[in-house]
């Protein structure tokens, strides 16, 4: 009798990239659900234009490239970009933003630089900061949450459909009468025409920490990042020092000067920092390859979104510090090498 | 009252399915007579032994066929009484996998007869003779790493603590596990015996803590020996806590540099196995010419631990448990992190074979997409020597010499964690394997990047 003849080990492996991809998926249902509560539709159309232009234009360069296509297109690595595209995206706006957005991190991102595992930059967030940059005023077309008690009627799911990919809107409505500022724009505004935070926070748009709507979308994304955390699928290192990285300085500056700046809940749940914290600073291509390099990775990050929010130009400011943090992941890894067993 | 030594820090690891209940149903078996034993003259680190029989000679269970020449070395026996047939090379399992290699073929004539007591090995009073004695009694590490253990006590520091491996921490195999349970208090008088002989002040016996039936029984022998020297320990179940250089940081805290031995620092680490083998010898005076080896697998019908003659054809061990299942694929020696898969069942049981694992299709690694790195770093967070092995990856792909150096290439003990827990299931452990080889060659290495179908 003849046996096959590979080299050891042979147990087989406990987790493929696919299953991997598929439960950051898995992790951000209950957010998307929740977000579809409080803003209607947007964000699943999103997610669905994105996804088709990510994959669309993954197939494409692949062969432009001549690369083999079988596995890369059903690795869900496309997916999970488009994905977290989708939630930096305002769910109110015209079909070809997030089509150019999905085609941008694919090319740009992900493939120029030699497909999945080679990006030195967050894919989604390379796709979002070129969004930003180009179509400013679509990129801030954010609408409301359906609360019901607020001064609002929001649009059918038809009309927003409609609007999405026609660019009409019920007659006697234009777009600034269905959108609204974010909590972080009411707040960067506020504070920066001298008024106090806790005036600004007494209005209508803003709950217990943050925005009312987002502070819950924001909770499930937090509970996504736990079962990340939960099924090994992250590590804790990043998201600790992440979320302690904005924590630290808002304490501080909070505790110092109350009226000035923002409490440290609001940032905690604002914007885009559990979404951040948990889904887009981890993802491993581009965050640092040690855990002492993770840690101060995730830190700089932090820090940066808070420095970025409280005296940047844009509300936000996560998309910016994990593109900047990339670029300084070669020099971590290098400084951050664990010392070898047995060796000084 | 037996102290308990606590455990320190173990790098890395990785919990592992341990599928070693199917193999520890059933007692051990003893006894069994193959029809024939193909002896390999070098079974063991260093020199190989010297034939000292001659073709169509009667030899006795227990009697030298071959002996130690040189240090270090270790004598082969006949582990039943038979004639010699042939002198000749054949394909046996060593340490650079199946390859033709000088055997003494021994016909059994279904007696088993034992050399007659004026003719065996004798027991010396004197410690000096009793590391002789242990040489010419053929002794090596029964762990799978087969060093002549006579050579393995000769340290060059005095000795602060003697481990005796128990951890037994690859999947499927149960030998030790087995072997502790049943003959607990033989395996405690040799450890004491290696006491002896090293002049170690503390000798730890060292057991994994998913095998409370064998901590029991050593448990017992132990208090029953009362000997203040005699220490336990009951380390963690994770792979590969039983690396001899895990296993010394793991009890002591301390580290053995790279390169170098534990030996040199004052550890020495012995097997379980090793330590019964030693008191049999004193107490039956008889060499090694059998060891217990754990036959599972869902390819084998009756998966049990046997106590086989070294030198036994696998097909003749399988034939006893009961045979093949249909769907065998695999056939390995060792566990399934670092087992060695054979071409066939015609090559004989070593002193090395701790294990026979008759694997189906769905139990092992088969042909599999590697993806590209994603960089996730679990890689690293399961290498037990804290290397980086998504880079080593990235170095070996490039033959970056220098890079692989700087990242400890030679530091990687090859255990496997980094493939099973790879999500990319890239095969890290056999380029690093290749680019071991072709580093000590000063050859381009020739593995490619991942991912690239």
């Amino acid at each position: 009798m003849r046996f096959d003849q590979p080299t050891a080990p042979h147990a087989r492996p406990i987790v493929s990239v696919p299953v991997i991809m598929r439960r950051v998926l898995f992790a951000l249902v209950p957010a998307m659900l929740c977000h579809t509560w409080y803003f209607g539709p947007g964000l699943l159309v999103n997610v669905a234009l994105t996804a088709s232009a990510a994959l669309l234009t993954e197939a494409v360069v692949l062969r432009l490239r001549g690369r083999p296509t079988r596995y890369a297109l059903r690795d869900c690595s496309a997916l999970v970009t488009a994905a977290l595209l989708s939630f930096a995206l305002p769910p109110f706006v015209p079909f070809w933003i997030p089509l150019i957005g999905g085609a941008i991190a694919i090319t740009l991102a992900k493939q120029l630089y030699g497909g999945l595992g080679k990006n030195i930059f967050n894919p989604a967030m390379v796709g979002y900061v070129f969004l930003i940059l180009s179509f400013p005023v679509e990129m801030t077309q954010w609408l409301p949450p359906r609360m019901g008690d607020l001064d609002y009627q929001p649009l059918s799911v038809g009309e927003h459909v409609s609007y999405v990919f026609t660019g009409r809107l019920p007659a006697g409505l234009d777009v600034d009468a269905v959108t609204r500022a974010t909590p972080l724009d009411l707040v960067k505004e506020g504070l920066r025409a001298d008024r106090p935070f806790a005036e600004i926070r007494g209005g209508s748009l803003f709950g217990d920490f943050g925005g009312r709507g987002w502070e819950w979308v924001a909770n499930f994304i937090a509970l996504g990042g736990l079962y990340l955390l939960y099924t090994g699928t992250i590590r804790w290192h990043i998201p600790t020092t992440f979320l302690l990285g904005i924590l630290t300085p808002a304490t501080v500056l909070y505790l110092i000067d109350p009226s000035a700046y923002a409490t440290p809940g609001f940032h905690l749940f604002s914007g885009a920092t559990m979404l951040g914290a948990f889904f887009i600073a981890t993802e491993p291509v581009s965050a640092a390859g040690t855990d002492r390099g993770r840690l101060i990775y995730g830190a700089g990050i932090g820090l940066l979104v808070y420095a970025l929010r409280t005296w940047g130009a844009y509300p936000d400011g996560v998309a910016f510090s994990v593109l900047l943090m990339n670029g300084t992941v070669p020099l971590i890894n290098r400084y951050t090498r664990p010392r070898i067993y047995g060796q000084r | 009252m037996v102290d308990y030594v606590f455990e320190r820090h173990l790098s890395g690891g990785i919990l592992l399915p341990a599928n070693k209940t199917t193999s520890t149903s059933l007692p051990i078996h003893r006894g069994f007579v193959p029809t024939k034993l193909v002896l390999a003259i070098h079974q063991h680190r260093g020199n190989a032994a010297e034939p000292v029989v001659a073709i169509g000679e009667r030899v006795l269970k227990g009697q030298t066929v071959a002996a130690a020449s040189g240090t270090p070395s270790a004598a082969v026996h006949a582990g039943t009484s038979g004639w010699v047939r042939a002198i000749e090379e054949r394909p046996v399992l060593g340490g650079h996998g199946v390859r033709p290699s000088l055997t003494i073929v021994i016909e059994s004539d279904g007696r088993n007869e034992r050399l007659r007591d004026d003719d065996a090995l004798t027991w010396p009073t004197d410690i000096a003779a009793q590391r002789d004695a242990i040489r010419a009694g053929g002794i090596v590490g029964l762990g799978g790493a087969v060093y002549p253990t006579a050579d393995k006590l000769a340290t060059p520091v005095p000795v602060k603590t003697l481990i005796i491996n128990g951890a037994e921490c690859e999947p499927y195999i149960s030998c030790d596990d087995m072997l502790m349970r049943e003959n607990a208090a033989e395996i405690v008088a040799g450890t004491l015996i290696l006491a002896d002989v090293l002049a170690a002040p503390r000798a730890i016996i060292a057991i994994e803590r998913d095998k409370p039936q064998a901590m029991e029984a050593i448990e017992a022998a132990a208090q029953a020996a009362d000997d203040a020297r005699l220490k336990l320990a009951e380390v963690p179940t994770i792979y590969p806590a039983g690396g001899e250089k895990q296993l010394v940081e793991l009890l002591t805290g301390e580290e053995v540099p790279s390169g170098r031995y534990p030996g040199e620092f004052g550890y020495v680490c012995q097997n379980v196995g090793t330590a019964y083998a030693v008191q049999r010898l004193r107490a039956q005076r008889e060499p090694l010419v059998a060891r217990v080896v754990t036959v599972t697998g869902g390819g084998v019908k009756k998966p049990q631990n046997v106590e086989v003659p070294i030198g036994t054809p696998i097909a003749e061990l399988i034939a006893l448990c009961g045979g093949y299942n249909e769907g065998v694929a695999r056939l390995i020696a060792g566990g399934s992190m670092m087992g060695y898969a054979l071409p066939d069942d015609e090559t004989p049981i070593t002193k090395a074979t701790n294990c026979i694992i008759a694997a189906l299709a769905d139990e092992v690694r088969t042909d599999m997409h590697e993806w590209p790195c994603i960089r996730c770093g679990d890689c690293a967070m399961v290498c037990p020597s804290r290397l980086l092995p998504q880079d080593l990856l990235v170095a070996a792909t490039t033959s970056d010499f220098a890079g692989l150096h700087t990242l400890g290439l030679q530091d990687c003990i090859e255990c496997g964690c980094c493939d099973v827990i790879c999500p990319s299931q890239i095969l890290l452990t056999e380029r690093f394997r290749i680019a071991k080889r072709s580093v000590a060659a000063r050859t381009p290495i020739p593995v490619t990047s991942p991912g690239q179908d």
